[in-house]
């Protein structure tokens, strides 16, 4: 049985590596605004997915207008990454200012279920606007960066063999520790980074710094969604198929890796997705295997949560939990 | 002129009425005190100032502007330093940056780094403690830093809220000290205490505050000597 793990397991971490970096980001929107505000911003999973359908609407217009063969794919992929993230972003700052701002004071439970208006009101309009262009709310880009390499694992050692993975997969992962990287550095090295993380510890105080909480809530949120929507691009490119339903379960997920990092925590989130995307890939190569056939691949989630609920059993605080242990 | 004019300011927090009718004056130079018990309203009139919270009624004025509708983050601006109740350093920002937030809106690096210079005459263990995290200070230690941080701004009123509480004497005597210092340099200080005897100490002149009113005022001396006083908070 080793043995048949042991071969697949290249594939797996490719793959894992490819849907946890995409859980990752997610997750960060999740925890950031988490640690500014204490909110469950539900409505993030749908700017991931509205950003997987600005990003394919602009991708097909293109098409349309011959741009994208005129010009390499790549930079035609940057220029929509970088459209993509500026709308989503005022999209993010749009939706606090509207759903959230107004209910600041009152208690979280109201402004959850206001998060999850805004999420049921995207995944609507988003449909609407699909549904109503292309007769058909499922939307195809066109194909790119599909060229297959191998890696050639097998040459390692023979008990591997060789992982698969496309050119998107690449630019998937180099393009996600591009934002996780210069996130990290943003957050912890600049001054308005750091105004975020003194908002996040304490806001009252923050204001007697001279700072504008309101600017800093915003500019959490625009990072955020920002983030979120350039990886719905990404993840358009990579799987393919999009539906105004994919943020939901993928939103879901991301939270709960935000949670096994220990939420709030922004290298915690980072670590928890990909770690999440790896057992999922596990999870679904291996339980047939691992069961003797009572549960196939379909179970994967089951088996991805079991473990997540196990790590939080015995580290409620998430892995990487809350950095000091504060004094009052 | 007065820097600081509170007139007949009352303020609530929703139904409760927390200040009423308040009316106090710092003039420039001065290191004034509130005095009063738990509950007096003592930090709901520093807040007030500070702009953290709003008065339903009455003026706040600063330096011959009304600023009883300014919200906090532009007060600070304006050279009010407010260093709260319980200290309230960032528990995970370090030492330098607790520090450097208090300079936020200074953009040039080398004024912060000369104000942080001066914050560390006056805290040398501050500068030993540079990339420590805030929150694992003593008690001591973060009140200082508290205070050193709101003087990263270069205030021209220094809003002060319990420094001695939860200290041990010893550390209490230091901060009465710094707090004295501070004012023969020019600054002008508004300091809230339950730790009545040295605050009046200290002071030019003292307020008592009971259930949100003003019942006494008058020069510190005259104060800790007065019988009422002495019976209410100097026991
Ligand atoms: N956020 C709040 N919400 C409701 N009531 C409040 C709030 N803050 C203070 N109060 C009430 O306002 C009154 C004045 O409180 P304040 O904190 O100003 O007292 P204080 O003189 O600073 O007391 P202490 O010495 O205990 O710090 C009290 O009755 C208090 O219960
Ligand atoms: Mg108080």
């Amino acid at each position: 049985m080793l043995a048949e793990i042991l071969q697949t397991l290249p594939q797996v971490l490719v793959d894992g590596l490819a849907l946890g970096a995409i859980y990752a980001v997610i997750a960060l929107g999740y925890t950031m605004v988490y640690g500014i505000l204490e909110l469950i911003n539900f409505a993030h999973g749908e700017i991931f997915m509205t950003g997987a359908f600005i990003g394919v609407a602009m991708l097909i217009l293109m098409t349309g207008l011959g741009w994208l063969a005129a010009m390499p794919a790549i930079l035609a992929l940057i220029l929509v990454l970088v459209v993509t993230s500026i709308l989503t972003g005022f999209m993010g700052v749009g939706i606090e200012r509207m759903a959230y701002r107004p209910l600041r004071n009152s208690p979280k439970l109201i402004t959850l279920i206001s998060a999850i208006g805004v999420s049921f009101l995207l995944q609507d309009l988003v449909r609407f606007i699909t549904e109503y262009k292309r007769g058909n709310y499922i939307l195809t880009g066109p194909s790119m960066f599909n060229e297959q390499f191998a890696i050639k694992f097998s040459s390692i050692s023979s008990s591997f063999s060789d992982a698969f993975f496309k050119t998107s997969t690449l630019i998937l992962i180099i393009s996600v520790v591009i934002m996780m990287v210069g996130l990290d550095f943003f957050v912890n090295k600049t001054k308005w980074g750091m105004a975020m993380r003194a908002v996040a510890q304490d806001r009252e105080t923050a204001s007697l710094m001279s700072i504008n909480v309101n600017k800093v809530i915003s500019l959490t949120f625009f990072i955020g969604s920002a983030l979120g929507g350039a990886t719905g691009v990404l993840f358009a490119v990579q799987y393919g198929t999009i539906d105004p339903y994919i943020g939901f379960i993928l939103g879901l997920k991301a939270f709960t890796a935000a949670v096994l990092g220990g939420i709030g925590n922004i290298r915690g989130a980072m670590a928890g997705g990909i770690m999440l995307g790896l057992l999922e890939m596990f999870a679904a190569a291996n339980l047939q295997l691992l069961t003797g056939g009572i549960f196939g691949a379909e179970y994967k989630d089951v088996f991805a949560f079991a473990i997540l609920i196990i790590v939080l059993i015995f580290k409620p605080e998430g892995l990487f939990g809350k950095a000091v242990t504060e004094k009052v | 002129m007065s820097i600081l004019q509170l007139k007949d300011v009352n303020t609530f927090y929703g139904g409760i009425h927390a200040l009423k009718g308040i009316s106090i004056s710092v003039e420039k130079g001065e290191i004034v005190t509130l005095i009063g018990s738990n509950g007096a309203g003592k930090s709901t009139t520093l807040k007030t100032i500070s702009g953290q919270v709003m008065p339903k009624t009455g003026s706040v004025i600063y330096e011959g502007k009304d600023i009883s509708k300014q919200p906090a983050h532009l007060t600070a601006q304006t050279g009010i330093a407010h260093v709260p109740e319980g200290r309230r350093i960032f528990p995970r920002l370090t030492v330098k940056e607790n520090l450097e937030m208090g300079a936020f809106i200074v953009k040039d690096k080398r004024i912060v780094k000369e104000r942080m210079e001066k914050v560390f005459q006056y805290f040398p263990r501050l500068q030993e403690r540079l990339s420590q995290k805030g929150g694992t200070m003593s008690g001591g230690e973060q009140q200082m830093l508290a205070i050193g941080r709101a003087l990263m701004s270069k205030p021209r009123l220094l809003l002060l809220d319990e420094p001695s509480m939860g200290l041990a004497p010893v550390i209490v005597e230091q901060i009465f000290d710094i707090i004295s210092d501070l004012n023969k340099e020019g600054m002008t200080i508004l300091l809230v205490e339950q730790n009545a005897y040295q605050a009046l100490q200290v002071a030019h002149r003292g307020y008592v505050i009971q259930t949100g009113e003003i019942v006494m005022a008058g020069q510190g001396q005259e104060l800790i000597t007065n019988e009422q006083v002495r019976e209410a908070y100097l026991a």
